[in-house]
């Protein structure tokens, strides 16, 4: 099986036309197979995008692109619930779940089991299996002996994996929303202020180092994934796609750099150097995948 | 105040002791866990050998209280077995419910031990409806304990909309983040909460206190909080530290050292149709499993009679010595 | 009375950093500590003796040296919970040796907190109780001390055997919270 990439859903809240111009770009440039589409963090922002949504679905499936719509990943409220309501009966294209309420609702109908829920096991992986999932994206957290433990269990279930190998590494969610709390509202009064930080809002230690990135409710990594030093090791281990997380800017650039690593037309080395200038100007990690300290980067030498 | 009928009171034990003065406090039901990975306070000293286990169950059921274990980690490819064998050992003694939180473990439990109870750990993150209803149409949960992250009219909600108890938490440390997603301390420390059991593990915690008496927490080399002397300490967990902003500086990013205290909830739960009210605190010492259940035996037991309880000497007891209603009073706390 | 400033210096890293004055002589201050120390020997075999479960329930811990400062005494105490041969020394506290933990609170903080009648959590919350140096350890200890049955001011009191009736009532004194053990 051929390795591919795709685009994990906008997890910050973008201008409307911001995001379908992303999304128009992605079909034109991005060399992804499959791309993820949809609210994942806040269900307040959902209809901000949606009088795009219908053109941005055809122009991805125009050029060929698998559309999948990512569901809620923390459903409490009753907005919640009715987003993933809405998203679940989105019988046109494959869902991926990212809270338990979705399966619920998917009651058996074949689906991607999305990285927001919790696959850390051969039993996790035949529970999810038996539920109809035909695919699997891996939580950031799995160190490699994990991937490749559940890869060689996948393959026998008839499930692909995924993994995430680029952007910020998603670490918590809460029913609170910390932009609003740092701007003094509440999230039912939050004025959508997250619009201001397209890639997050960093917090930073009191000794002023940068430590996290704010999204909503949604807690991220400062530092961005990188995993382009380990591609093939992951492609070894049979995961059949890498996920790319989008950023403000460099993203399309970032999934041609990691086709070419795919391709062997590039090193690691060199993809890395490159990937320096997609988005955000901040250190790369990939300390989860070597069972080290999530923010860690592995490579000697290299920051 | 008209009388309702008394709830179930499910107190933590982090040791056999523990759950001896849990029980003899008066406790309805004791939690606990085995040592190592398998729960969700693995801490350096804490939690019960499977003997210890079941002298505990014996110690209970000999006094009508009821022990419950929790076994609601989620296990990583390759070292299941470690907690199937929790597991086993816990049904081998006759436990009165498993917790759980991995779906792979309760589909174990269903496929090996069809007729043991489980109940859905808040480590599961199952917030809704629905979702609490798919854990009970696959695995038979007989009972869903909740996220600290519902409003009390929430609650009601979802009562009416599923087909298994409710155990609630009333007092105790306030998790911030969504339970069994929250990865910040790997981030940091290379130990999973999720996966090993363990936040902001002791051996990477440091606390350095200054000429002047300021106290700064450190998790690795990342500045968790500083106090200034005399000023009240919290849990040294990421999600309590104080951090900067652009536009801000020096503020509890996430939440105040504060304890969730329900005391005066406890009226509208029970009318919500929560069936057990939980208190957090397997980390505490006895003297807080003491004091803590004794007061809350007191006054479960005064609003069932329709008396009003006096519970204010619970305050020393909580994190930064302060109390908050949490998510349960109102959306504005979101 | 001694002030915060004149207990040993705090820090974040274990042992070496807690050795407070290494090259100060043995007993450089007129404290007849040597008169304390069979009692305080007595006092921990026989803790140790009747609580075998404690030691496996510190692990590793077991082999730390934990320093416990009880400010305002002239003297502190250095106690290794080791299984095998547990040790509990007074120490003038102008040459404390090397250790990996210190507990440091009031006198009558400490000891309601080995009596049982408080939350070290909560000791810590307020500021009353500090901890530096190896936090595990500290951990692993508070939790194996309080799985004991009786307590540990209660075994201490035992050991003074004939005399235990008046050093529980002085204990009960300082503590200032009377005798309110179950």
């Amino acid at each position: 099986m051929e390795a591919e990439l795709t685009m994990g859903p906008v997890l910050f809240n973008w201008e409307p036309d911001i995001w379908r111009d992303f999304y128009l770009q992605v079909a034109d440039e991005a060399p992804v197979s499959t791309v993820y589409l949809g609210e994942a963090v806040c269900s307040k922002r959902a209809p901000l995008f949606d009088k795009h949504l219908e053109e941005v679905v055809t122009r991805l499936e125009a050029v060929g692109k698998d559309v999948v719509f990512s569901s809620l990943a923390e459903v409490t409220s009753a907005v919640d619930r009715r987003l993933v309501k809405k998203v679940a009966g989105s019988e046109a294209v494959d869902i991926e779940v990212n809270d338990i309420s979705a399966l619920w609702h998917l009651g058996g109908r074949t689906h991607v089991i999305g990285p927001f829920v919790n696959v850390h096991n051969e039993e996790s992986l035949d529970a999810f299996a038996e539920n109809g999932a035909h695919h699997i994206c891996l939580q950031p957290e799995m160190p490699k002996e994990g991937i490749r433990a559940l890869a060689g269990h996948a393959l026998k279930r008839n499930v692909t994996l995924e993994v995430q190998i680029f952007g910020r590494v998603p670490l918590a969610l809460s029913a609170r929303c910390y932009h609003a709390r740092a701007h003094g509202k509440t999230r039912d009064s939050c004025q959508f202020i997250c619009e201001r930080d397209p890639d997050g809002m960093v917090l930073r230690t009191l000794d002023d180092t940068p430590f996290l990135t704010i999204n909503g409710i949604q807690t991220m990594s400062y530092t961005r994934l990188n995993l382009a030093g380990e591609l093939e090791e992951l492609t070894a281990m049979g995961i059949a796609r890498f996920r790319l997380s989008p950023q403000s800017t460099g993203t399309v650039k970032a999934s041609t750099i990691f086709r070419d690593v795919l391709d062997k037309k590039l090193s690691a080395e060199e993809a890395t150097e490159q990937l320096r200038s997609c988005g955000p100007d901040v250190p790369f990690s990939n300390g989860f995948y070597h069972h080290r300290p999530g923010v860690e980067w592995r490579t000697p030498g290299v920051r | 105040m008209t009388a309702l009928p008394p709830p179930e009171l499910v107190c933590p034990a982090g040791t056999p002791a523990g759950l001896r003065t849990a029980v003899d406090a008066g406790a309805d039901t004791v939690y606990c866990g085995f040592q190592g990975p398998t729960n969700a306070r693995n801490f350096p000293g804490l939690n019960f050998t499977p003997k210890q286990m079941a002298q505990a169950v014996i110690y209970a059921h000999e006094r009508d209280a009821k022990v419950l274990a929790a076994i609601n980690s989620f296990p990583t490819a390759g070292r299941t077995h470690i907690w199937k064998q929790a597991i086993d050992d816990a049904v081998e003694c006759g436990i009165d419910a498993i917790i759980i939180a991995d779906i792979g473990m309760a589909r174990y439990l269903a496929a090996r031990h069809p007729d043991q109870r489980v109940h859905l750990s808040v480590q599961a993150g199952a917030s809704s409806a629905e979702a609490i209803r798919f854990w009970c149409d696959r695995f038979d949960i007989k009972r869903v304990v909740l996220p600290r992250i519902l409003t009390v009219a929430e609650i009601r909600k979802v009562h009416d909309e599923i087909p298994c108890e409710i155990e609630a938490f009333v007092f105790g440390n306030i998790g911030m983040m969504a339970e069994g997603r929250c990865s910040l301390t790997n981030y940091v420390t290379g130990s999973s909460t999720n996966l090993d059991g363990v936040c902001s593990p002791a051996n990477h915690v440091h606390y350095h206190e200054d000429d002047q008496g300021n106290l700064t927490s450190r998790l690795c080399d990342v500045t968790i909080d500083r106090y200034a002397q005399g000023e009240n300490a919290g849990y040294p967990t990421i999600c309590k530290g104080r951090y900067n902003v652009p536009h801000k500086e020096h503020y509890y990013a996430f939440e105040e050292p504060v304890s969730l205290n329900l005391t005066h909830l406890l009226p509208d739960l029970m009318r919500a149709g929560v069936t057990a009210l939980k208190i957090e605190g397997r980390q505490r010492s006895r003297a807080y499993v003491r004091a803590v259940v004794s007061a809350f035996r007191a006054a479960v037991d005064d609003y069932a009679a329709g008396r009003t309880p006096d519970v204010s000497h619970l305050l020393a007891l909580t994190e930064g010595q302060r109390e908050t209603q949490g998510a349960f009073r109102s959306k504005t706390w979101r | 009375m001694m002030t915060e400033h004149d207990s040993a210096p705090l820090s974040d890293t274990p042992r070496q950093s807690l050795r407070s004055n290494k090259a100060a002589p043995a007993f450089p201050v007129p404290l007849p500590l040597f008169v304390l120390q069979p009692l305080l020997r007595h006092i921990v075999t026989t803790v140790a003796g009747r609580h075998p479960d404690l030691f496996e329930r510190l692990g590793d811990s077991q082999k730390k040296k934990f320093l416990i400062d009880a400010r305002g005494l002239p003297l502190v105490l250095v106690l290794q919970p080791d299984g095998d041969a547990p040790q509990l020394h007074a120490h003038n506290r102008h040459c404390v040796p090397p250790c990996d933990v210190r507990i440091a609170g009031s006198f009558p903080t400490l000891l309601r907190m080995i009596d049982g009648q408080t939350d070290s959590d909560a000791l810590f919350f307020s500021r009353d109780l500090s901890i530096s140096g190896d936090t595990e350890a500290s951990v692993a200890l508070r939790n194996a001390i309080d799985d004991l049955d009786t307590t540990l001011a209660e075994d201490v009191v035992a050991c003074f055997g004939p005399l235990a009736g008046p050093v529980r009532a002085v204990l009960d004194y300082v503590s200032g919270t009377g005798r309110q053990r179950q």
